[in-house]
């Protein structure tokens, strides 16, 4: 018995760090928005295999990696810093470990400019353009989008969807050691498919953004102009990943592929314009995450 | 009725299947053919992932009889434009008219057997088509043994496609809930039939 109590209150040096760092990390994790990072970590990997380079190094592959997921994760972890006020205010997002209290502001902060700089120091050690384009996504994302146009008009997920593009704009600038259009193209497809699905978000949580005062497309134009822009964007991506495609040098059977997955995309898009439901809008914000991925598949498959 | 995990996985492999077919099954064949299969194997493709991403429930949309139509229709065209020249306007002119036919019928009210029969004759036809042709230019020699495998896919395609069309007009074959739990099988068994077809007759 005394054994025991004593066995119990001896408590292992090495196993509280673990603990510890296995708490912090399941905190931690969330906020980085692994789905989110993850995708567009796969945009910036087939805009550097959409490169074709002659000379593939796995190494080059590895650091792109890293520091492109290193700097997104950053970023939108210094987003969920800044957003920290607005988010405990809205329904879908006040159970984040940034607004219910269970981390701190500080190790957020802290969080995110050590992701954030690890991330472009790496990249920049990379490349310089590459690390230059890396830099301006994470600029535009949490300077341009977040802290200074998010809470002052709708227009601001222009910026937001910019800086959406960059990874795949960097990707090829570092496999093709310049800026192509096909780059600049491919960086468009990922601008015009990102409204497809943020702003179906904005629509589904339309009462959450509005607690919150934040501007939206649905609470500043109405939902008939926002279905219209998604209609319109998701027309424009598709156009876009096809001329992308076919600048890349894709064979006639992907492009056909790729054709079938953006009608899937303009149908769902007309659908929520002249007949929409919460159904229909959630279909579309589901199946623009599986165009985009399945489009970055293609161009990857394409290459190797 | 909820999709299960084994449902999510079988569509995938059918939404694979559909792919693989419009991107690569397709190579060396002539214009028209190609946009048919293109066509029928992409309404199956978004179908399959419609479903896997809304359930079932996408099948409940009105759209549903008219859409899959469009799949034995093109495949059907497909092999006729391909294998029986004699015939190939004449069904390209029943193709499209039979499309046009079932639109209507479900788009306008109609209290007569007018749909019920335009989709039976349309599914009939259709079915018979991608079920027999294969069967018969095998047979014959015409192309190899394996191509007889587009036409057990066109028989279960045929299948699906007719419990579908008859639970939307009201008049089931079997339950809802059989049907449900019988259909990400019976896609994907089709798509892989017809896959296996084309690549090895």
């Amino acid at each position: 018995m005394t054994a025991l109590a004593t066995q119990s209150k001896t408590v292992n040096p090495s196993t509280s760090l673990r603990a510890s760092l296995k708490y912090k990390t399941k905190l931690y994790w969330p906020l980085t928005k692994p789905l989110q990072s993850g995708l567009l970590l796969a945009t910036g990997l087939a805009g550097y295999m959409s490169a074709r380079c002659p000379i593939f190094s796995m190494g080059t592959l590895l650091g792109l990696a890293g520091s492109l997921f290193l700097a997104i994760a950053g970023s939108t972890v210094l987003n969920m810093w800044w957003d920290r006020d607005i988010d405990a205010k809205m329904g879908r997002t006040k159970k984040r470990p940034t607004s219910s209290g269970q981390v701190t502001e500080r190790e957020v902060l802290r969080l995110g400019l050590i992701l954030s700089i690890l991330g472009v120091g790496w990249a920049v050690a990379i490349g310089a353009s590459f690390g230059l384009i890396v830099f301006a996504g994470l600029f535009f994302d949490v300077v341009i989008y977040s802290m200074w146009l998010k809470r002052r008009t709708c227009w601001g997920i222009v910026w937001g969807g910019i800086s959406g593009a960059m990874p795949i704009l960097a990707g090829r600038a570092l496999g093709l050691g310049s800026i192509d259009w096909i780059g600049l193209t491919l960086a468009l497809g990922v601008l015009f498919w990102i409204p497809t699905h943020t702003l179906t978000f904005s629509m589904k949580f339309e009462k959450d953004y509005a607690d919150a005062c934040v501007p939206t497309f649905p609470s500043t134009y109405g939902l008939g102009v926002t279905r219209a822009t998604i209609a319109i964007s998701s027309v424009l991506a598709a156009l876009m990943m096809v001329i992308a495609g076919y600048g890349i040098g894709m064979t006639w059977g992907f492009l056909r592929l790729l054709g079938v997955l953006s009608a899937g995309l303009l149908m769902l898009a007309v659908t929520v314009t002249f007949n929409p439901s919460e159904r229909v809008n959630f279909s579309l914000f589901k199946y623009a995450s599986i165009y985009m991925l399945a489009a970055m598949i293609l161009v990857v498959l394409e290459v190797i | 009725m909820k999709l299960t995990s084994s449902d999510r996985i079988l569509l995938l492999f059918t939404a694979l299947l559909a792919s693989y077919q419009v991107a690569v099954g397709m190579d060396g064949f002539s214009a028209l053919p190609i946009i048919a299969y293109t066509t029928g194997f992409g309404v199956l493709l978004i179908a399959a992932l419609l479903i896997f991403i809304l359930g079932f429930d996408v099948l409940d949309s009105p759209i549903v009889v008219i859409v899959s139509t469009v799949i034995p229709l093109t495949l059907s065209l497909g092999l006729v434009w391909q294998h029986f020249a004699s015939f190939r306007i004449s069904y390209l002119v029943f193709a499209i008219t039979s499309f046009l036919a079932v639109a209507l019928t479900r788009s306008i009210p109609m209290q007569n057997k007018l749909p019920v029969i335009t989709i039976a004759v349309t599914h009939g036809i259709a079915g018979m088509t991608i079920f027999l042709l294969p069967i018969i230019l095998s047979i014959q020699g015409l192309t190899k043994p394996l191509f007889l495998l587009v036409g057990a896919g066109g028989a279960l395609i045929g299948i699906g496609g007719l419990l579908l069309s008859f639970l939307k007009t009201g008049r089931p074959i079997l339950s809802r809930n059989t049907i449900m739990r019988l259909f990400p099988s019976l896609l994907l068994v089709t798509t892989a039939l017809f896959v296996a077809g084309f690549k090895y007759g």
